[in-house]
């Protein structure tokens, strides 16, 4: 078995293509290394509870950088996905990379926060009593002992990256504006905001548009195609038109397995997808 | 950064807290004018008794800033304040009591005189160093610290909120109570510590020295309004309210909030301890009742009615009621406890940020409708 082990360890998808990078800065322990493409890679992944598998064999690659949804019917497995990679559930099985270096399987919840992945959860919660601008800075990223804490002073170049988020989530002129006064849909941005002041490389979000107008709908598609690029986003959500407008790639899960992959028109093609979701 | 900017600055946007401040400040210029230079026959004059009184009430109102700071501000509600008080108040009593020396009833220079009642032989060790004031003064933060520290630590760590948590704090007032009343314990069971003689060697019982310790009372005030503000004006405060708001999420955004309720309540019970310090030596006794639940729930009624999460409204709180408490107990002395019920009652229906939320409604109106006509 040790001889195994030892093969094992050299085989580590890190070791191997460290020789093949040769000549590259070599990429420090505890650092997301995105070289090769793919910023999160879930690979035979299973979970069940009780017997009942929410995960079945799942393997999934997001690129860096790129904007994935997933849909799926309810209990496809959707938001356990979502928990196995915010750390919330181990896998029974599998591997769940961050980067090449980084398993999350062995992080914990606050670890994997801190390396870079922000997850957005269905019902918005912020800081009602404080206004939009305080929320971001309550959020961003800074000393957060106590003491330091207490004599902290926003410096002018926090001050910008406030009004730049500001900027991005669309609520330059709600700066003011306690929290508890925002619409739902504003929330949700704020909430989007609060994950962005925390520089996440991936952020996951979980039906971001459920419960919003129309119009606040397009302006989440505009808010989460502008951050595509800057960031990775995976997007869980049921609502097809808001899909079809952001998505470029669309996984579809069902019962804890990827069904289908691939653009809009293909997934909606996709026989077996037409099966599930009509149910012949 | 200077001084004066930074204090302009903590003060900025508090006009209740100008008014108060304002207010604490002259009656500390009026009435030690009113007691030692206007003659006792004119209407002016303002008693000794009434100059110890007014003591007293700043000594509640930093008090009562001390529980808004982890009420108001950070949502625990504390039923046990009064315990920080009251040790800090011993922890002066003790200090007192060595100050009276050989002048005891029984004459003893070495024990108080209950421990000489008791036929004790020598001092407990831990009276030792209670013949110098800075050592009691230190004792006045750090005991009340310490038992925060190590209570908060234990509470917080296990994250007992809300309702439990009041229970729990209740417990260790009333905990306290039962073992001060001891006499095996030491403080001088349930006379507790009294007959004073003099502080720093200045007569207790001298219009001067009343005057002296109404002034300290207003200082500590003052200091302690402008070190709370600055507490709550900071990012910390921010936190802390966020903590109070959606505690979850303050944890998830990465606040070590078991870190932040720890502070908040320790430096709270200090400033509780200074409140009581200061009350002991105008009062003239400290004894086991102050550790009664009773009184940490009176405290809470003063922050209630004054308006939690408003500094100047629990100052405000504090010195109403207890002016009103003066004036039932005096005039009507069966009323109080039901008028102070029903107080109570009407606040927490009616106004549930207290009298400092009717001031900000009503503000907020008058400038609507100075808006209205533009």
């Amino acid at each position: 078995m040790k001889a195994l082990d030892g093969l094992r360890a050299t085989m580590r998808r890190d070791r191997v293509f460290d020789v093949v990078n040769h000549g590259r800065r070599p990429v420090r322990p505890g650092e997301l290394d995105t070289r090769h493409g793919p910023i999160l890679y879930l690979e035979e992944v299973t979970v069940s509870f009780d017997g009942f598998k929410a995960l079945n064999d799942l393997t999934l690659y997001i690129d860096d950088g790129e904007l994935r949804c997933i849909i799926g019917p309810n209990g496809a497995g959707k938001t356990t996905m979502m928990d196995v990679i915010t750390g919330k559930t181990r896998p029974d099985t599998g591997t769940v990379y961050f980067g090449q270096t980084l398993d999350l399987t062995r992080m914990s919840e606050h670890e994997i926060a801190g390396a870079g992945i922000g997850r957005k959860f269905q019902k918005p919660t912020v800081f009602p009593e404080h206004s939009v601008f305080e929320n971001l800075e309550l959020a961003m990223q800074a000393d957060k002992r106590v003491w330091p804490t207490l004599v902290a002073r926003l410096s002018g170049e926090q001050g910008d990256r406030i009004d730049e988020v500001m900027h991005t989530i669309m609520l330059t002129e709600h700066g003011p504006t306690r929290a508890a006064q925002l619409s739902h849909g504003q929330k949700q941005w704020l909430e989007i905001g609060m994950l962005l002041m925390q520089n996440p490389r991936l952020l996951l979000v979980d039906e971001p548009v459920a419960g919003m107008t129309h119009q606040e709908i397009e302006r989440t598609a505009e808010l989460l195609n502008g951050l595509a690029g800057k960031h990775s986003v995976v997007v869980v959500e049921h609502d097809m038109e808001f899909v079809r407008s952001i998505a470029r790639t669309v996984t579809v899960l069902h019962e804890g397995h990827v069904l289908a992959e691939g653009d809009m028109d293909e997934v909606q093609n996709h026989p077996r997808v037409i099966e599930v979701y009509l149910g012949e | 950064m200077q001084p004066r900017r930074l204090i302009v600055e903590w003060l900025a946007q508090d006009r209740g807290g100008h008014l108060l401040l304002l207010f604490v400040l002259a009656a500390a210029v009026l009435v030690p004018i009113c007691n030692l230079a206007v003659p006792a026959d004119s209407p002016l004059h303002v008693s000794t008794y009434t100059v110890t009184l007014l003591g007293k009430y700043l000594c509640f109102a930093l008090l009562a800033i001390a529980l808004d700071l982890v009420w108001g501000y950070c949502g625990i509600l504390s039923l046990g304040h009064g315990a920080f008080f009251a040790l800090g108040g011993y922890a002066m009593g003790m200090y007192l009591m060595r100050q009276i020396g050989d002048r005891g009833v029984y004459g003893n220079a070495d024990l108080p005189d209950f421990m000489v009642f008791l036929d004790w032989k020598e001092l407990p060790w831990y009276w030792y160093g209670f013949d110098e004031f800075w050592f009691a003064a230190l004792m006045v933060m750090v005991v009340p610290g310490l038992l925060a520290f190590v209570f908060g630590w234990l509470a917080f760590r296990s994250r007992v909120t809300g309702v439990y948590l009041s229970i729990i704090t209740q417990a260790l007032t009333y905990a306290l109570m039962l073992a001060f009343f001891r006499n095996e314990m030491g403080f001088g069971g349930n006379n507790g510590l009294t007959d004073f003689k003099d502080i720093l060697g200045y007569n207790l019982q001298s219009d001067a020295t009343r005057i002296g310790l109404f002034l300290a009372s207003a200082i500590a005030l003052v200091l302690g309004y402008l070190l709370a503000r600055y507490v709550v004006r900071s990012k910390l405060g921010r936190v802390v309210i966020a903590i109070r708001d959606a505690e979850a999420r303050a944890r998830f955004v990465g606040y070590k909030v078991e870190h932040y309720k720890l502070w908040v309540f320790v430096l709270s019970a200090v400033l509780a301890g200074i409140a009581g310090a200061l009350y002991v030596p105008q009062v003239g006794i400290i004894n086991p009742s102050e550790f009664s639940p009773l009184n940490s729930i009176e405290l809470v009624v003063w922050v209630a009615i004054g308006g939690r999460g408003t500094l100047y409204g629990a100052v405000v709180g504090a010195l109403l009621v207890n002016y009103a408490k003066t004036y039932f107990t005096g005039a009507l002395p069966e009323v109080w406890l039901f008028a102070l019920g029903a107080l109570f009652v009407v606040v927490t229906l009616f106004l549930p940020k207290g009298l400092a939320g009717v001031v900000t409604l009503w503000r907020q109106r008058r400038g609507r409708r100075r808006e209205a006509p533009a």
